[in-house]
C-alpha cells in the first residue's frame, strides 16, 4: 500500500500519530532507566502515569482544571472580541493603522507578563487579574493577523464585489470577512498560545489557583511525576482551546 | 473574402451619433495615470457602440489600456474623461446593467458552486429555495451539473471560470463584459470554453464585450472586433466578423476565419512590435537608474 493511499485514510494518521508517541515515550523511558536522561530532572513516564490518580484524587485537579480552562476561555473571547475588532479598525482607518501598527507589534513581541504586579494593583488578587493578562498577552498577534488577512484579500475578489454593488457592510461580511479568515485563525490560534502561556505563567506566579499554582505547589514539594502530571492537564486545556477553534473555523469556512 | 472595414469608415461612430438602439455608448474616454515618468495617457478619446444582442471583441497589445477601458465600462474606475452610458443612463460607478467577468480567478473560494453562482441572488434577498432553483438553471447552462456542491479548490481553472461566467449571468446582467476570460487556460480548453460562451450567448441573446489579447478567441467569438493601438490606447480599426452563426471552434479551421486572424494580425504587428520595444527600453532604464 503507498504512502498516499495511507494518509487518505481516515484512521492511518491518527493512528500513526498515537504510535510515534507512544514510541517517544517509551524511548524516553528507556533512556532514564539506562541512565542517559538523569531522573531526577526528568521522571520516568510510568511514574507520571502512576501520578495521575494521585494528582486527581488528593490535589483537586478536576477543580483547578475547571479554574484554568474558565480562565483561558474567557480570556480566548475576550481576545478575540477585542483582537478581531482591532484588526477591522486599523484596516478601516488608514491614519490609525500608520499611526500604531508599529506599536501593535512591538506590543506583540514585548514580555508582558512581567507587568502582572501592575494588573495586581489595578484588579486585585483574583482570577479577573489572570484572565486580563492572558486577554493582554492575546490581543496584538490577532489584532496583526486579522489585519493582515483583510490587507491580503485579492483585489479581483474585492472587484466582484463592487460589480454586484455591494454595500461596504456587506463588502465586508461577505467578502473581506470570509476571504481573511484562514489568516485570522491563525492569528487566534496564536493569541491563545499566548494568552493560555501567560494564564498558567501568572497563576504560577500569584499563586491564586488553578494549574499553575498546582504546577508551582508540586514542583516546591519536589514531586517531579506530579509536576508533570500537572503539566498533562494544562495540555488538555490547550487541546479543548485548540478544538473548539477548529469547529469553530470549520463552520465558519467548510472549504477549509 | 470576408468584408474588412476600414478604420475611416467605422473609427469614430459616435462623432456622427450613435447609433438609436445602441445599448451601451462609450463616447471619447481619456483616461490619464500619474507615473514615475510624468502623466501617463491609458486610454486616449476611445469612443464605440455596442448593439443589443451583439458580441463585440476588443483587442490590443499588452499595455494599451483594455484593462481599463473594462474597468472604466464597468463603472469601477473613475477621474477620466468622456461618458459611458447603458441604455441611456451615465455609468458613475457599477450599474445593475452590466455583468462582469474578470481575468483572474475570482470564485469564492470559500463558497461552493450552487453557493457561489447563487451569490449576486443571496444579495438581492432572492428567498433560498428560489435562488438555489435559480441558480442550478445557470450551473446547468455553464455545463457544470453535478459538481453543484464542490468547492473551487476541487475544481480545474477551466471549470472555475464557468462558476464565475455563471455567477455573473445569475444576475441577468443585460450586458456582459469579459477581461480576457480564458487568458490563464491552456489553447485548448480555451477553445472549448469559446464554444461553451458562444452556445451561452446564441442561448440568451446576451451582449457581451470581451477584451482579449488572444486573435483566435476574438475572431471565433466576436460579430465584431475593435482594434487597439498601443499606449496610448486609442481605436485603430473596427472589423466586422462575418462568419456564419451559430459557430463552434470548428470555424477556426476555416479559410475564412484564418484571413480575418491574418487581417487582425497586420494591424496589431506593429502595435505590438512598438510596445515590446517600449517595454524593453523601460526595462533597460530601470536596470540603469538602479
Amino acid at each position: 500500500m503507498s504512502a498516499a493511499s495511507l494518509a487518505s485514510n481516515r484512521y492511518v494518521p491518527p493512528a500513526l500519530g498515537l504510535g510515534s508517541f507512544v514510541v517517544v515515550i517509551a524511548l524516553v523511558e528507556l533512556l532514564i532507566r539506562v541512565g542517559l536522561i538523569n531522573r531526577f530532572i526528568v521522571p520516568l513516564p510510568s511514574e507520571i502515569v502512576a501520578a495521575f490518580p494521585r494528582v486527581i484524587v488528593e490535589e483537586d485537579v478536576l477543580q483547578r482544571f475547571l479554574l484554568t480552562a474558565g480562565e483561558a476561555f474567557s480570556a480566548s473571547i475576550l481576545v478575540t472580541v477585542f483582537g478581531v475588532a482591532g484588526g477591522v479598525l486599523l484596516y478601516r482607518y488608514h491614519l490609525l493603522r500608520l499611526a500604531t501598527e508599529t506599536w501593535v507589534a512591538a506590543v506583540a513581541a514585548a514580555p508582558l507578563v512581567l507587568m502582572y504586579p501592575l494588573y495586581l494593583v489595578i484588579f486585585g488578587r483574583s482570577a479577573l487579574t489572570i484572565v486580563m493578562m492572558g486577554f493582554s498577552a492575546g490581543l496584538a498577534p490577532i489584532i496583526l493577523k486579522t489585519l493582515e488577512g483583510l490587507m491580503g484579500t485579492r483585489r479581483v475578489l474585492i472587484n466582484v464585489g463592487r460589480s454586484f454593488n455591494l454595500t461596504s457592510s456587506q463588502q465586508f461580511w461577505k467578502i473581506l470577512f470570509p476571504a481573511a479568515l484562514p489568516t485570522i485563525f491563525v492569528g487566534l490560534r496564536l493569541g491563545l498560545i499566548f494568552s493560555l502561556i501567560n494564564i498558567v505563567g501568572v497563576e504560577f506566579l500569584i499563586n491564586f489557583g488553578g494549574l499553575g499554582q498546582l504546577i508551582n505547589e508540586l514542583a516546591e514539594r519536589y514531586d517531579l511525576p506530579g509536576t508533570y502530571a500537572a503539566i498533562c492537564f494544562v495540555i488538555l486545556v490547550s487541546v479543548c482551546v485548540f478544538i473548539i477553534m477548529e469547529r469553530l473555523e470549520q463552520w465558519l469556512r467548510p472549504a477549509n | 473574402m470576408a468584408a474588412v472595414t476600414t478604420p475611416s469608415e467605422r473609427v469614430d461612430p459616435i462623432a456622427k451619433g450613435a447609433p438609436a438602439d445602441a445599448i451601451m455608448v462609450v463616447d471619447e474616454i481619456v483616461k490619464r495615470f500619474e507615473s514615475p515618468d510624468g502623466v501617463l495617457t491609458a486610454v486616449d478619446h476611445v469612443s464605440l457602440t455596442v448593439a443589443p444582442g451583439e458580441f463585440l471583441g476588443v483587442i490590443g497589445p499588452s499595455g494599451c489600456g483594455k484593462s481599463t477601458l473594462f474597468n472604466i465600462m464597468g463603472g469601477l474606475l473613475d477621474g477620466y474623461e468622456g461618458t459611458v452610458k447603458v441604455a441611456g443612463d451615465v455609468v458613475r460607478g457599477p450599474h445593475p446593467a452590466i455583468g462582469m467577468i474578470f481575468q483572474e480567478e475570482s470564485t469564492f473560494p470559500w463558497r461552493n458552486v450552487l453557493d457561489n453562482v447563487a451569490f449576486p441572488l443571496e444579495i438581492e434577498g432572492v428567498p433560498k429555495g428560489q435562488r438555489y432553483e435559480r441558480a442550478r438553471h445557470f450551473v446547468r447552462l455553464v455545463g457544470l451539473d453535478g459538481f453543484e456542491r464542490r468547492y473551487p479548490a476541487e475544481l480545474s481553472g477551466g471549470m472555475r471560470q464557468r462558476v464565475s461566467m455563471a455567477r455573473t449571468l445569475a444576475a441577468e446582467p443585460k450586458i456582459l463584459l469579459m477581461d480576457e476570460p480564458f487568458a490563464a487556460l491552456d489553447e485548448q480548453t480555451r477553445l472549448l470554453l469559446g464554444d461553451k460562451v458562444l452556445q451561452i450567448q446564441q442561448e440568451l441573446k446576451q451582449t457581451t464585450l470581451l477584451i482579449t489579447h488572444n486573435i483566435t478567441e476574438a475572431v471565433q467569438l466576436s460579430d465584431r472586433i475593435v482594434v487597439m493601438t498601443y499606449r496610448p490606447g486609442k481605436v485603430k480599426r473596427i472589423v466586422d466578423i462575418n462568419l456564419p452563426r451559430p459557430r463552434t471552434s470548428e470555424i477556426v479551421s476555416s479559410e475564412a476565419f484564418g484571413r480575418y486572424v491574418a487581417q487582425i494580425w497586420n494591424d496589431l504587428r506593429e502595435e505590438a512590435s512598438r510596445g515590446l520595444q517600449e517595454q524593453e527600453s523601460q526595462r533597460l532604464r530601470e536596470g540603469e537608474s538602479r
